[in-house]
């Protein structure tokens, strides 16, 4: 059934005019991912005004599509420049820049390539077979069930997510309170408006993605005082099949890595811890743990598949359970409402020719970004060498049009510089944004989740307990949430306190 | 880093209690037909006042060690921030269009202090594009000012 369904998805996807939004969107896409201070999540977010008047399924592969070159584009600037343009591709600039200066920036980069390609083929295998059974599955949920799953993606946050768990809540929390402003639809009442009549439409989180991650990066980094020194390469035919020559010894490590990507990824902030567990598996598996860190290929491989397959992974609970994994499935959930679909289970019902449609484009997305990636890498590497006081105000004019198109509002373009400040402040404190973000898109579904669940028992929070489904999954949450608790005290019994943190 | 950290954290935590006047304001309770507007806000702003206050306490028993960011790397930073804020205030008055090539030139040739050849072709040739893609290929309209109201957009 499911072969079928993606046959009929290919022929949707393969048309000419998707063929050229595919083009447009990775080569976008890499641009975005090259460049300093603009990510997927904001590529995403900026291009999404101009998608309004697409139809749904061109309109979803462009985003994706540009979401997967910025995933490619990621790894160009780890190699070449030592810069991890994303921050799951820290791990890759660990061997990829050393390789790049012993003259081998090529093949680490062939290897970046094909490795993220095929943890990416990976994942989309997976989801092509598991995503119908999952909304199947998700169907028969209710609203305890709902709510528990957002539980569930915020406690693994703070459980999983490495960095201090406290201000891992205080994100979570912010996200949930600026999600509130404004009119509650349940009882028409106007929250924390406090009188202003431009806080009655609440806070849009595409400008908030926009500010956080566009206008926020561009201030770190002019305070880290970036100078771009790239490696040139040299990227040839020859290059290419001689690395290819030499990837399958590392099988192993595509699998594992593309495993652990799977697995971290569909749950929210999974690629960058991934990435970096990828990388320690395989220095621990490697006969070679030595050369790590020094230019070894296969400290590039892994990261890399590790990272894709977490990146594409995240899309299966945006399509599935309609609660997007990453920042970026964040922006493209919001653009599914916008367009008029209700991201979710009933997706598969409703509107099968935007979901298979958007299966398969992930196939030749991914595809047709490795052959262009690999042929024009010098191109996208000569962006970085556009001098940095012509770069970063055109970044902040794009974010600016980005937020301005968004509602055709002025006040959003003063949000986007408050957020943009605001990013600047907590990542330098170490408040991670993701989490706010999600809270942010999540909001209104989570509550009407926890209202409708509360009325259905009377008011009674055994209702997340005593459903089976719901239950399970309560628990699982309240777990990670316990976790950060629990891990020092389960060393003290251990007998060895001082375990480094993991990533 | 501490100092800023109590700062921040006393903000949060203030916002917080504004939030909690505002729930209480709604109704924490039961209304006739489920939760009342405020009870939402009142959960979360109880876990904001304690996870605030709790990363308050930690930051207080840290002694200070590294400063949260230098004189001199805040330079650069304020570099990028003032002229992106004019820019904003701009807007409201010149349209986008005419804001953001200001804009550019002027930092171009501020912070980066590039040849007039350059500022000008790049402050011009940017929103042009700019322009041609938004307006005319995607139809998404931007803020206008008097200048595109003198050539008749």
């Amino acid at each position: 059934m499911g072969l079928e369904n993606l046959f009929h998805g290919f022929q949707i996807a393969v048309t000419p005019f998707n063929l050229f939004i595919t083009v447009l969107g990775i080569t976008l896409g890499t641009i975005i991912g090259v460049l300093p201070g603009l990510g997927g999540a904001n590529g995403v977010a900026i291009l999404l005004p101009l998608t309004f008047t697409m139809p749904p399924t061109s309109a979803i592969i462009l985003l994706t599509s540009l979401y997967w070159g910025a995933l490619f584009g990621g790894a160009i600037t780890s190699v070449l420049f030592n810069i991890p343009g994303e921050p799951w591709s820290v791990a890759t600039t660990f061997d990829g820049y050393p390789l790049a200066r012993q003259g081998q920036g090529g093949q680490a980069l062939t290897a970046a390539f094909t490795s993220s390609f095929v943890g990416a083929l990976f994942s989309i295998v997976l989801i092509t077979f598991f995503a119908p059974l999952l909304a199947e599955i998700a169907l028969r949920f209710g609203p305890p069930e709902f709510f528990a799953i957002q539980l569930l993606t915020f406690s693994s946050f703070i459980g999983l997510g490495g960095g201090d768990p406290l201000k891992s809540l205080v994100s979570i929390v912010l996200g949930f309170i600026l999600a509130a402003v404004g009119l509650d639809i349940v009882t028409g009442q106007l929250r924390m408006t406090f009188g202003f009549v431009d806080l009655m439409k609440g806070f849009d989180f595409i400008v908030a993605v926009i500010g956080l991650f566009g206008i926020g990066e561009i201030l770190l980094s002019v305070e880290e005082g970036l100078s771009f020194k790239g490696i040139r390469t040299s990227m040839n035919l020859r290059v290419v099949l001689d690395t290819w020559k030499v990837l399958p010894r590392y099988a192993r490590t595509f699998v594992r890595g593309a495993f652990i990507g799977f697995w971290m990824g569909f749950k929210p902030g999974g690629a960058t811890p991934a990435s970096f567990m990828s990388y320690a598996f395989a220095k621990r598996f490697s006969k070679h743990p030595e050369r790590f860190g020094k230019g070894e290929i296969e400290g590039v491989v892994a990261p890399e598949t590790a990272a894709h397959a977490a990146g594409v992974a995240a899309m299966l609970p945006m399509i599935t359970l309609g609660i997007p994994g990453s920042p970026t499935a964040a922006v493209m959930m919001g653009g599914l409402i916008i367009w008029g679909l209700q991201p979710g289970p009933m997706l598969f019902k409703d509107n099968p020719d935007f979901v298979w449609g958007l299966i398969a484009s992930m196939y030749t997305g991914n595809l047709i970004g490795v052959l262009m990636v690999l042929a024009f890498v010098p191109f996208f590497a000569s962006i970085l060498r556009i001098p940095f006081a012509i770069l970063t105000p055109l970044i902040v004019v794009i974010c600016a049009i980005g937020s301005y198109a968004v509602h055709n509002s002025m006040i959003d373009i003063w949000y986007m510089v408050i957020f943009g400040v605001v990013g600047y402040v907590f990542k330098k404190l170490d408040y991670p944004l993701a989490p706010l973000v999600l809270a942010l898109v999540l909001g209104d579904l989570a509550e009407n989740a926890l209202r409708q669940s509360l009325i259905m028992s009377q008011g009674s929070l055994a209702i997340f307990v005593t459903r089976p489904i719901a239950g399970a999954i309560t628990a699982v949450a309240l777990l990670f949430f316990a976790l950060p608790v629990l891990t020092p005290w389960w060393r003290r019994l251990r007998g060895n306190p001082t375990v480094a943190h993991e990533t | 880093m501490r100092a800023a950290d109590i700062t921040t954290a006393s903000v949060l935590l203030l916002l917080g209690g504004v939030v909690l006047f505002d729930a209480a304001r709604l109704g924490i309770g039961w209304g006739t037909d489920g939760p009342k507007s405020g009870f939402f806000p009142f959960c979360l702003a109880v876990v904001l006042i304690g996870a605030c206050g709790a990363i308050l306490v930690q930051a207080l028993r840290r002694s200070a060690q590294t400063p949260f960011v230098t004189r001199e790397r805040l330079a650069p930073v304020l570099t990028v921030l003032w002229p992106a804020v004019a820019m904003v205030a701009l807007v409201h008055v010149a349209g986008l269009y005419v804001a953001s090539a200001l804009y550019l030139g002027f930092y171009m040739r501020w912070a980066g202090r590039h040849g007039w050849t350059a500022v000008v072709l790049c402050a011009v040739g940017v929103p042009v594009l700019t322009f041609v893609v938004f307006e005319t290929w995607f139809m998404v309209p931007m803020p206008k000012g008097p200048v595109e109201a003198w050539l008749g957009y």
